[in-house]
């Protein structure tokens, strides 16, 4: 078990319950009643410790190690699954995965950025930044899903698109900017997730939907909190008060209006129980693309694009 | 479209009064210190009479150039409101402050009407004295208002940019407005009213990877920086030099991300050859 620093009360307990465990083992003295005791305490302090996280915490939540990442959700979600790849132009991203699965009987396609589950694999997939063939790759399936009717599951987690030579020249602003113009009138329902990190136009690069979720230990902003540090507060030192300050937490995304949803996550997070997690999580983009399929497709665009036209604040000096 | 019809609510008469930089004031030029007058400066369409360097230009100057001066602003009093009461070393509402102080504008962009060679254009211009040209909701706001009135009266859409992003001080509020002018502009495109993005120095993040890089037709004033992540950005993630001409307009006219480069004395006579020959623009069936 990986302990995050704000957790280091729960590693405690869980030492001594570590041990109390070895001496009830050796059968001879019963600890039952420590362990059952230690257990409570767990519990307890768990709850207490995750009823209160700053913003800060839940960005370090999001990127835990051990976090469910999107082809676990997709392998838990779907009876049936054939990865595709590829964009037909450049190459095959390894940051952003997709494919078309079967959800309870209903046959979906899933995009998703994917991250490493170790050291060799984080390299592989580029620790979750895209390059542009990787948005290419997913609209490409979107279009695939438009044209046989399959409705769309997004699922994000990226720290950004990647800021490369490479990517650059190879249109990483048109790659985004292309997807948002698509999905905008794409007449399938399109639901998304954010499942971890959700930074910058590399996240909304595939997040544009009828209906958007964020589990509740994820954060979703223009820029990370370290970024903003570094440029705002010119040092790399005030991530938490650049957490604070960006209100990116999911209940903050949700007080917006920016998102429809948060999803609830087991407490110690989705890495405590990720098989529930993706319960929970199947559950509700079942519910939410249901919701979708009772309109109409040409009530679904207008609804989603009347709802960005509606994000943002202004007011009249007169 | 008729000229005159566009007089009712809502339009707002251009009262502002040009701002003539001071006769004999003399201008210097950052790329190669030529020496020029303020008046030589601008009779050469802001650009460096010398090595062409174009000189970074507001709002105004491209009303002017474009419409003879000639123009009706829309929204001109759209302001920002500091809806999350963002603080970093500065409170976002001083920030505000400051810019307007600074600048006389009201927020990082102005949308105008107006005839280029006597063709109506509707013309959105960034100002990147504004916060960094950064783009938050009053951006996405006058973007959509510009696209709505384009698409009502069927009149072309010309957007410049200037611009070094997102701006941080909204957060999340100012990542959708990408999600909010590109969800527009897709409208716009189903109507068959044509849009043309002109992407000046600089243009960067999400402005690119938004409404910048969707133009029917995209082009550039040359030598202007147009990237996603800015060469610093690439520069530290890389950890080596960057090649030569990186992220130039030319760099990405080589990569197919632009139609052409304009020189700023040819950019009326340009757009007005699109103008004529997108007249016959219609909706698609
Ligand atoms: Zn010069």
């Amino acid at each position: 078990m990986v302990f995050l620093e704000f957790e280091k009360p729960l590693e405690k307990l869980y030492e001594q319950l570590e041990k109390v465990k070895e001496v009830g083992d050796d059968g001879v003295v019963d600890m039952d009643a420590t362990i059952q005791e230690l257990e409570g305490r767990i519990k307890q302090t768990r709850r207490d410790i995750y009823s209160n996280l700053s913003g800060w915490q839940r960005v370090q939540l999001s990127r835990h190690p051990e976090r469910p990442y999107t082809l676990y959700y997709i392998e838990q979600m779907c009876r049936k699954f054939v990865e595709l790849h590829g964009d037909r132009y450049y190459g095959d991203d390894k940051a952003i995965v997709g494919g078309i699965g079967n959800m309870d009987g209903q046959t979906v396609v899933i995009i998703g950025h994917q991250k490493g589950v170790n050291t060799k694999m984080r390299q592989y997939r580029n620790f979750g930044m895209a390059n542009p063939e990787g948005y290419r790759k997913a609209l490409r399936l979107m279009k695939l899903a438009e044209r046989f009717g399959f409705p769309v599951i997004s699922l994000i987690d990226t720290p950004g698109a990647f800021p490369g030579i490479e990517a650059e020249e190879r249109g990483q602003a048109e790659a985004i900017a292309r997807n948002l113009f698509e999905m905008a009138q794409l007449r399938v329902p399109i639901v998304c997730a954010v499942i971890g990190e959700g930074a910058s136009g590399g996240a909304i690069g595939i997040g544009l939907g009828d209906h958007v979720m964020m589990l509740e230990n994820t954060w979703y902003s223009v820029i990370s909190p370290e970024s903003c540090s570094s440029i705002l507060w010119r040092s790399w030192d005030y991530k938490e008060k650049a957490a604070e300050a960006l209100k990116l937490t999911a209940e903050d995304m949700h007080s917006f209006g920016i998102v429809e949803e948060i999803v609830k996550e087991p407490h110690g997070g989705a890495h405590s129980a990720p098989d529930e997690m993706a319960k929970t999580l199947k559950r509700q983009l079942k519910k939410a693309i249901a919701a979708i399929q009772e309109k109409s497709v040409d009530q679904m665009i207008e609804d989603r694009i009347n709802k960005y036209a509606a994000i943002g604040q202004v007011t009249h000096a007169k | 479209m008729g000229w005159f019809k566009r007089l009712k609510d809502g339009i707002q008469t251009a009262t502002r009064n040009k701002k003539e930089a001071p006769e004999g004031l003399w201008y210097k030029c950052p790329r190669c210190s030529e020496t020029v007058t303020r008046k030589e400066l601008r009779e050469n369409v802001y650009k460096c009479p010398n090595c062409n360097y174009h000189e970074r230009i507001g709002s105004q100057e491209y009303f002017d150039l474009l419409f003879d001066g000639n123009f009706e602003e829309y929204e001109a009093d759209m302001e920002a409101v500091d809806v999350l009461q963002f603080k970093d070393l500065k409170s976002y509402k001083d920030r505000l402050k400051a810019a307007k102080k600074k600048t006389g504008l009201s927020d990082a962009i102005r949308v105008a009407r107006g005839k280029l060679n006597r063709r109506p254009l509707i013309v959105a211009a960034m100002d990147f004295g504004f916060i960094g040209g950064s783009m938050g909701s009053v951006v996405g706001e006058k973007i959509a208002f510009a696209i709505d009135e384009a698409r009502k009266t069927r009149t072309p859409l010309l957007i410049i940019s200037k611009t070094g992003g997102a701006r941080m001080m909204e957060a999340a509020f100012s990542l959708m407005q990408m999600a909010k002018t590109s969800v527009k502009l897709s409208q716009l495109a189903k109507d068959g009213v044509p849009y043309f993005s002109l992407m000046t120095d600089p243009t960067t993040g999400g402005v690119t990877a938004s409404y910048a890089m969707l133009g029917d037709i995209n082009l550039a004033e040359p030598e202007a920086l147009i990237a996603f992540a800015g060469p610093r950005v690439v520069k530290e993630t890389i950890k080596k030099e960057l090649p030569e001409g990186f992220q130039t307009s030319e760099f990405l006219l080589e990569h197919g991300f632009l139609d052409f480069i304009v020189d700023r004395a040819e950019l009326t006579e340009r757009l007005s050859d699109l103008l004529h020959l997108f007249e016959s623009a219609h909706r698609p069936n």
